[in-house]
């Protein structure tokens, strides 16, 4: 620890911590451009300059670690002179032109530039100018604006491990940019936004259509992946302009996916906006009145439910209330066909929790992405491997994750063969202190996937990486229902009902899907001709074409809902705007055709539902997550634990459409057209 | 001694004769009143007419959609949806000022960066119904291509007072 004075208030830090964090940690506000704190150092914008006494010149504050007995002054006359002359030099180069600048109104060169150097510039010259880039569809280039803080090829090299973006020249002449004229290929391109503190990397969807004094700001939750990353959604009167992320250490840091970012779009158009019956328009009342007379008329073991990718939690409880009250259990949230043992639910979370990716020593990647699937948590990787003293693995098809690895495999095999005390990897699993097994939620969408999930498991019990203190067994989902669906129990229950795999073979007469589209719709009709279908979403895909009856829900955007992510924390998303049309929220729709079916579900209001929830699910309640779980229950379903020689296939191969909102975007169609040069076609017809 | 001057007053319709004196001597002095609308008082170059949104002498609109007039508008009555036109310029696609709201406090005007919008010197627009005080933005450029001369030499005049 380290002693030192601050504005004559005494601090105690640890060793290393330089000046700048020190007075953060005191609550003093130093002006910086090029200190960013989730990235490296680099020291040279020196707008955070302070005075130390006995040093004969003013010391950038974020480079200057503290030592013992110093004495800082961060509000003297001299400071604000070198800050002041620091601002003057930053503004030589900087355009006047704030107000067409999407940055201006949350501008730290803005703000700055009112605090210090409040006059006149004494400049005459030509201002600097610099040729715009093209990064891509997702980020709009300024680079007059450019004050050369070096943030964004740090944030591409350090956080996404794509070093595309680099510099050229030196000092005034400093050109950012890819060398080369390329997109940005990287999944977190769209923080960049975030990270430059001037105009010059904005937002190229939203370009032009907004002022920030103007959007109103709701808190809300990441539905494009598991990883339930917190975000604010920006919305002016009721239309989103834009989505940024919100801080939280414990999920996200300070990232989000690009998809999570500019896939909003998909959103405000192709919207199911009123009931349809039969393809034509209908009415509330005559959507439920055809709904309730298909029932009536069913028996419920040929009744089936299936819930999609972007279903709240509160929706999935009230349909599970809804079918045991009509004594049908054929219920499943998973529509890629997996199954899980739900009896402990540390079979199926990220049970390290995803802050708990800095403490792992060694991370074994199995049948997964995580670059694709979650590329926030893939980030946090990077980031664990570069802190040093880390080796990852992958068993699984080779990618490039954005950071070395060794490959073990690409078939269960590697597994097994890790079991044994041979080889360079199982040696540095036996060594390591905690090490991590990753297992990709597409694992289990195999037929194997059982067989799998207990071989990893086995595999995290051969190398003590489940224990008391530290349990590196971990199921990375993909989409963001599962989890809740999975606590809440929306799957068949065993021996008496039926899932995903059921109507494929056609024991459903009707199926009722919520929000899910990624079904195999010709081989559901094949199976049984007469399947009559229900669907309840908001946006027209291969879901509602297929349906009998369509029933419109509002996005995630558009309620207030429960989503679990896939450490298990629950976590609430608040409304941003309201649903279009007739839409409502799913569980209103399941209330209200309740009480026509005459099987009244106990509940008025969301407030009520949830407290029925929470009494019945209590995992919802707990607020922090804790992996102090043991694991101690097998799966029981488990009969046959040899696994196929198939190799792994991923999950995801196109990371801008996955789901129906993205797959409707126009920004996710140009990433798909000009990242990753592929036909938006192919993925927009649906599953 | 007093009631009798009193009398004599009264009698000699004194205070009617100044009365009339006063009146009439206006006869010989310089109006006050203007025959309006047939003649017009002066204004400020100052004065806080009716808005209107300027055009460069190349004839491009001046307004950039930078909506600080919208944000500063005590009255709310200013509304503006922005864009980047098709040449990648950043230009307004609407804006619209409700004069039923407007109070003429000039703080748009004073607000603009580009000195796009302005409020010109008519004050001559009061209609019929409240549906024409909605003014769009066509009718605002308009008006700014009607009063550019005015409204030109009255910022000129005030220029070196801002």
């Amino acid at each position: 620890m380290t002693k030192l004075v601050i504005d004559n208030q005494e601090i105690e830090v640890e060793e290393g911590t330089s000046i700048l964090q020190a007075c953060e940690q005191l609550g003093i506000k130093i002006p910086r451009f090029c200190y960013h704190d989730k990235l490296s150092v680099a020291g040279n914008c020196r707008m955070c300059l302070v005075e130390v006494e006995n040093m004969a010149k003013p010391v950038a504050s974020c480079v200057q670690p503290c030592s013992e007995g110093m004495v800082v002054h961060t509000n003297t006359s001299n400071v604000k002179n070198a800050r002041d002359s620091v601002m003057e030099l930053l503004l030589i180069n900087h355009p006047l032109d704030c107000p067409v600048c999407d940055q201006g109104g949350e501008c730290d060169l803005q703000d700055y530039a009112y605090e210090y150097r409040n006059k006149g510039s004494r400049y005459n010259f030509a201002k600097r100018q610099m040729p715009n880039k093209d990064l891509g569809p997702l980020i709009k280039t300024d680079m007059n604006r450019c004050i050369a803080c070096t943030r964004c090829i740090r944030f591409m090299d350090e956080i996404c491990g794509v070093p595309s973006l680099g510099g050229l020249y030196r000092g005034e002449k400093l050109d950012i940019g890819t060398y080369v004229s390329k997109v940005l290929t990287s999944e977190l391109s769209g923080n960049l936004i975030d990270v430059c503190p001037v105009g010059a990397l904005t937002n190229k969807p939203a370009a032009g259509t907004y002022r920030p004094w103007e959007l109103r700001k709701t808190i809300s939750v990441d539905v494009f992946d598991a990883v339930g990353s917190n975000i604010c959604i920006d919305t002016r009167d009721n239309e989103i302009i834009r989505v940024t992320p919100i801080r939280n250490d414990g999920v996200n840091e300070e990232w989000i996916s690009d998809k999570a970012r500019f896939a909003i779009d998909g959103l405000k158009k192709n919207r199911i906006d009123a009931p349809y019956v039969d393809k034509v328009q209908a009415d509330w009342s005559e959507a439920f009145n055809q709904i309730s007379e298909k029932l009536g008329k069913t028996s419920p073991e040929r009744i089936a439910v299936i819930a999609g990718n972007m279903v709240d939690c509160e929706s999935m409880f009230a349909m599970k209330m809804l079918m045991s009250a009509m004594k049908c259990c054929n219920l499943d949230c998973c529509q890629d066909g997996s199954v899980y043992d739900i009896s402990a639910r540390n079979n199926y979370i990220f049970n390290a929790g995803i802050a708990g990716i800095d403490e792992a020593d060694a991370i074994i990647l199995i049948g997964t992405n995580p670059r694709k699937e979650a590329p926030v948590l893939n980030a946090r990787i990077r980031k664990r491997l570069l802190k040093g003293d880390c080796s990852i693995a992958l068993i699984g098809e080779e990618a490039d994750l954005g950071y070395p690895y060794t490959h073990l495999g690409n078939t269960p095999q590697a597994i097994t063969s890790l079991m044994g005390v041979e080889g360079d990897f199982a040696y540095i699993l036996s060594r390591v202190d905690k090490p991590m097994f990753i297992l990709g939620a597409g694992v289990m969408a195999r037929d194997d996937g059982a067989a799998v999930h207990q071989n990893a498991k086995i595999l995290a019990h051969r190398y003590g990486a489940v224990r008391t203190d530290w349990n590196g067994f971990n199921v990375l989902q993909n989409v963001s229902s599962r989890v809740g669906g999975l606590d809440i129990g929306f799957v068949p229950p065993e021996g008496t009902g039926y899932g995903v795999h059921g109507v494929y073979e056609g024991k459903a007469d009707v199926l009722w899907l919520v929000g899910a589209d990624e079904l195999d719709f010709d081989r559901i009709r094949k199976a049984n001709p007469n399947v009559f279908i229900i669907y309840q979403g908001h946006i027209g895909s291969a879901g509602a074409e297929n349906a009998d009856v369509v029933m419109p829900a509002a996005a995630y955007t558009e309620k207030d809902a429960i989503y679990v992510n896939t450490e298990g924390r629950p976590q609430t998303a608040f409304q941003a705007v309201f649903p279009p049309g007739m839409a409502k929220p799913d569980w209103s729709i399941i209330r209200e055709f309740s009480e026509l079916y005459g099987c009244k579900l106990p509940f008025d209001s969301l407030a009520e539902l949830r407290a029925l929830m929470f009494s019945q699910v209590p995992v919802f309640i707990i607020e922090e997550h804790t992996h102090q779980e043991i694991m101690t229950s097998y799966s029981s379903y488990l009969n046959d634990s040899t696994m196929s020689n198939a190799p792994f296939k991923p999950a995801i191969d196109n990371f801008y459409m996955t789901d129906t909102i993205s797959r409707n975007s126009d920004t996710m169609k140009k990433c798909t057209e000009q990242i990753l040069g592929l036909s938006s076609k192919t993925y927009s017809e649906g599953a | 001694m007093m009631s009798f001057l009193r009398y004599i007053k009264i009698i000699s319709l004194y205070d009617i004769v100044r009365g009339h004196i006063l009146t009439f001597s206006y006869l010989f002095k310089r109006r006050v009143t203007i025959n309006y609308p047939y003649e017009k008082g002066p204004l400020s170059p100052r004065f806080k007419g009716e808005h209107v949104l300027r055009r460069y002498p190349n004839g491009e609109e001046r307004c950039i959609a930078c909506k600080l007039c919208e944000v500063v508008c005590p009255a709310q009555a200013i509304t503006i949806d922005s864009e980047f036109r098709q040449d990648g310029v950043r230009r307004t696609s609407r804006y619209e000022i409700d004069f039923n709201k407007c109070i003429f406090c000039g703080l748009c005007q004073e607000a603009c960066p580009v000195d796009a919008i302005v409020e010109s010197p008519n004050f001559e627009f009061g209609t019929w119904t409240k549906e024409e005080l909605y003014y769009t933005k066509e009718r605002l450029l308009e008006k700014g291509d009607l009063w550019e001369g005015a409204v030109a030499s009255n910022l000129k005049a005030n220029q070196k007072y801002r």
